[in-house]
């Protein structure tokens, strides 16, 4: 993998992630108001932000090897997706997501991290703009508000939790899904909205009748077979002990490219 | 502290660990292969003045082997997270070397002299006629070639669910802790099979997950307080008289967050990777991704020095996020008189601060830049703006060349630096005796 590629692509995601207040990062030359003509070549924050979730989330799926995956980076890793989740669902963000919910916005959300960082992405934005406009209109009413972006962990952490649930539960029991990422990652976005607490298995919850220690529950892959080196995504979509074969290899050539793009590998 | 280049050894495999023991005599590595490898020092002779002080190997053994868990479908890796030396008792040498899972005991001892003159048996050993026996003869011991040879003595396994990131060993020299992301525990030099939990963070409930154990350390002194630090970069001093399980702390060392330094990387940036007491016992330094920071054991609101390491990196986060950088886990040392500490960084450089003078100092370990007994140069890292001749540019940095284990001579100014396959020590001939 370039590492110098890499580091080249987010680039602009650093100079945005320097300072963590939003105040900061709306420079008065960018235009919030949702018009294409408005965005300039450095990607707006909850774009930026969007595309730091989908990263730590890949991030997250993609550390199944032979060996155990290192637990205080995945605890670390996971930490930051609820810090993000948490502020989303204070800006209210989450409910703009929600309500632009096709499968391919959220194909071109996981897109964005490579879009993002090229200087002229305006095509690719020009998708993102129309979801993102109406609510970059909430946020700049909120910026009136009290500016100091804590987290709060109190209310809204219920919502990452079961973000994180319902992501695993999509690994967990293929069969509720075609297999399809963008589809789970709709679901993700949909079923933050119900805060049931009794939803199913959580990112670090014991699964399976399985007999053993399932505590390092990221490698919770780990219930049916030996997993390859990174095989995740392929493992999600056809795992051993589901029929839909079929639909998951044409899944699975997008799967591909989309890690492709995202991994830069 | 101008460092000459004492030695640069390449070893066969990426260099995972690095310890002296405590005369300072001996130096311990131990690599991604399960091997360790013992240097010792070369004693000072007037004939050679040059070639006092140089370490060569002294043994070389494989400590830990690859396993696999059939249960889980995983590989345990043989790479030795950490050794450490016991105080030495007796005539051998014994040292800690972990993995992820299996601590084991190993006993190093020379033999020099072997017994010639046996009645029963001949030279190669094998049984004499009795009948050309004639006369009794008491064997006489001969000087031999040095061998050193390296044994077993425990295996202190099955101890740990998660991947033990720390051994201590007491200052009662006759138990040890081992500390994995989840638990510490408690064991007896001389006993396999029963430790003791000391700590457990886990949650009754694995989803409400949030901080792992990152070190843990015994207090060189008072053999019942240890320290253990975490990812949300708080340390917890506990004292083992107060319960059987130390989950609740006697101390908690945290420093608040600067709020005009927020992002989302906040909180990775702020695990702590080491964390050391002084030798004194009244200090501990901590490392995480930007800085080290000396705490007074007394003093819990904050540390009471705070050093950037490498803050040109702190507009680089996402980058480095992206490429796994920000969890790579540094370690940090003192000197023998606490007076400066060193801890590595990326493109080979390391760190020194002089606690007193308040100066720091870069400087590389890479063979291009160090002849043997050449001074090294100090370098510098240029965040745009000025540019001297000789400064590095925060964007040529290579972030694959890191220096994660560094180590330094008990008493003397000799440090070992771990680049990678490369071992370098440094020594400081100027002034031989600690200031």
């Amino acid at each position: 993998m370039g590492e110098e590629e890499g580091l080249h692509q987010t680039q602009l995601l650093d100079t945005m992630f320097v300072r963590g207040l939003k105040r900061k990062c709306f420079d008065g030359e960018e235009d919030i108001e949702g018009t294409l003509a408005g965005i300039k070549a450095v990607p707006s924050y909850n774009l930026q932000r969007q595309s730091l979730l989908d990263m730590s989330l890949v991030k997250l799926q993609l550390c199944h090897m032979l060996v155990e995956p290192n637990l205080c980076r995945s605890v670390l890793i996971a930490n930051t997706v609820r810090q993000i989740q948490e502020e989303m669902t204070q800006d209210g963000t989450w409910q703009m997501i929600n309500a632009q919910n096709t499968g391919q916005a959220s194909l071109d959300r996981l897109v964005s991290t490579d879009i993002l960082c090229r200087s002229s992405g305006d095509q690719a934005e020009g998708k993102h703009v129309p979801a993102y406009g109406t609510f970059n209109k909430d946020f700049e009413s909120d910026q009136a508000q009290d500016g100091s972006e804590t987290m709060s962990t109190a209310s809204s952490v219920q919502a990452p939790r079961n973000l994180q649930s319902n992501m695993w539960e999509e690994m967990e029991n293929p069969q509720e899904n075609k297999g399809n990422f963008q589809k789970s990652l709709d679901q993700i976005f949909e079923t933050l909205e119900n805060k049931s607490p009794n939803s199913v298995e959580d990112l670090f919850s014991e699964v399976d009748n399985s007999y053993y220690d399932l505590d390092t529950m990221l490698t919770g892959m780990m219930t049916n077979t030996k997993m390859g080196h990174c095989d995740s995504l392929e493992t999600f979509s056809s795992p051993t002990n589901t029929a839909s074969n079929s639909n998951c290899k044409s899944d699975l050539n997008d799967l591909d490219h989309i890690v492709e793009i995202l991994v830069e590998s | 502290f101008l460092p000459l280049i004492l030695m640069c050894s390449n070893l066969s495999d990426i260099i995972s660990t690095v310890e002296f023991n405590h005369t300072g005599e001996l130096l311990a590595t131990g690599d991604k292969g399960g091997r360790v490898v013992i240097f010792q020092r070369e004693p000072e002779s007037k004939n050679e003045p040059y070639n006092q002080g140089e370490y060569n190997v002294y043994s070389t053994f494989q400590s830990h082997e690859p396993e696999f868990d059939y249960l889980k479908s995983l590989e345990i890796e043989e790479k030795i997270n950490k050794i450490k030396w016991l105080p030495q008792q007796n005539a051998a040498h014994s040292l800690l070397s972990t993995n992820d899972k299996t601590i084991k005991l190993w006993k190093i001892t020379e033999r020099d002299k072997r017994p010639e003159g046996y009645n029963l048996k001949d030279e190669e050993g094998k049984l004499k006629d009795l009948s050309t026996v004639t006369s009794l003869q008491v064997p006489v011991l001969k000087p031999m070639d040095l061998m050193v040879e390296v044994t077993p003595r425990r295996i202190f396994a099955n101890g740990h669910t998660y991947h033990v990131n720390s051994i201590s060993v007491n200052s009662d020299c006759e138990t040890y802790m081992s500390a994995d992301d989840l638990r510490i525990n408690l064991w007896h030099l001389a006993i396999t099979d029963r430790s003791f939990n000391i700590v457990d963070i886990k949650p009754a409930n694995m989803e409400d997950l949030t901080e792992v154990i990152t070190a843990s350390e015994f207090h060189p002194h008072h053999c019942n307080l240890f320290v253990y630090s975490s990812s949300k970069g708080s340390l917890r001093l506990c004292d083992m008289r107060a319960s059987a399980l130390c989950d609740k702390h006697s101390k908690l060392y945290e420093e608040p967050e600067d709020p005009s330094n927020r992002s989302f990387f906040s909180e990775i940036i702020s695990s702590v990777s080491d964390v050391k007491f002084s030798h004194s016992g009244r200090y501990m330094l901590t490392r995480d991704y930007l800085t080290v920071k000396v705490w007074d054991l007394n003093m819990e609101t904050k540390p009471v020095e705070t050093y950037q390491v490498h803050d040109y990196l702190r507009s680089k986060l996402c980058s480095l996020y992206e490429n796994d950088c920000i969890f790579d886990k540094f370690e940090c040392a003192w000197n023998g008189s606490d007076s400066v500490i060193m801890t590595g960084a990326y493109n080979n450089f390391f760190r020194m601060f002089d606690r007193n003078t308040k100066r720091d100092v870069t400087l590389e370990a890479s063979r291009e830049s160090s002849k043997p007994r050449a001074i090294l140069k100090p370098r510098r890292v240029c965040v745009g703006g000025k540019r001297r001749k000789d400064d590095i540019s925060v964007d040529s940095l290579d972030f694959t060349k890191k220096i994660l284990h560094t180590a330094w001579h008990p008493t003397e100014n000799i440090i070992a630096i771990a680049a990678t396959n490369n071992l370098y020590i440094f020594q400081d001939k100027v002034n031989s005796e600690m200031h």
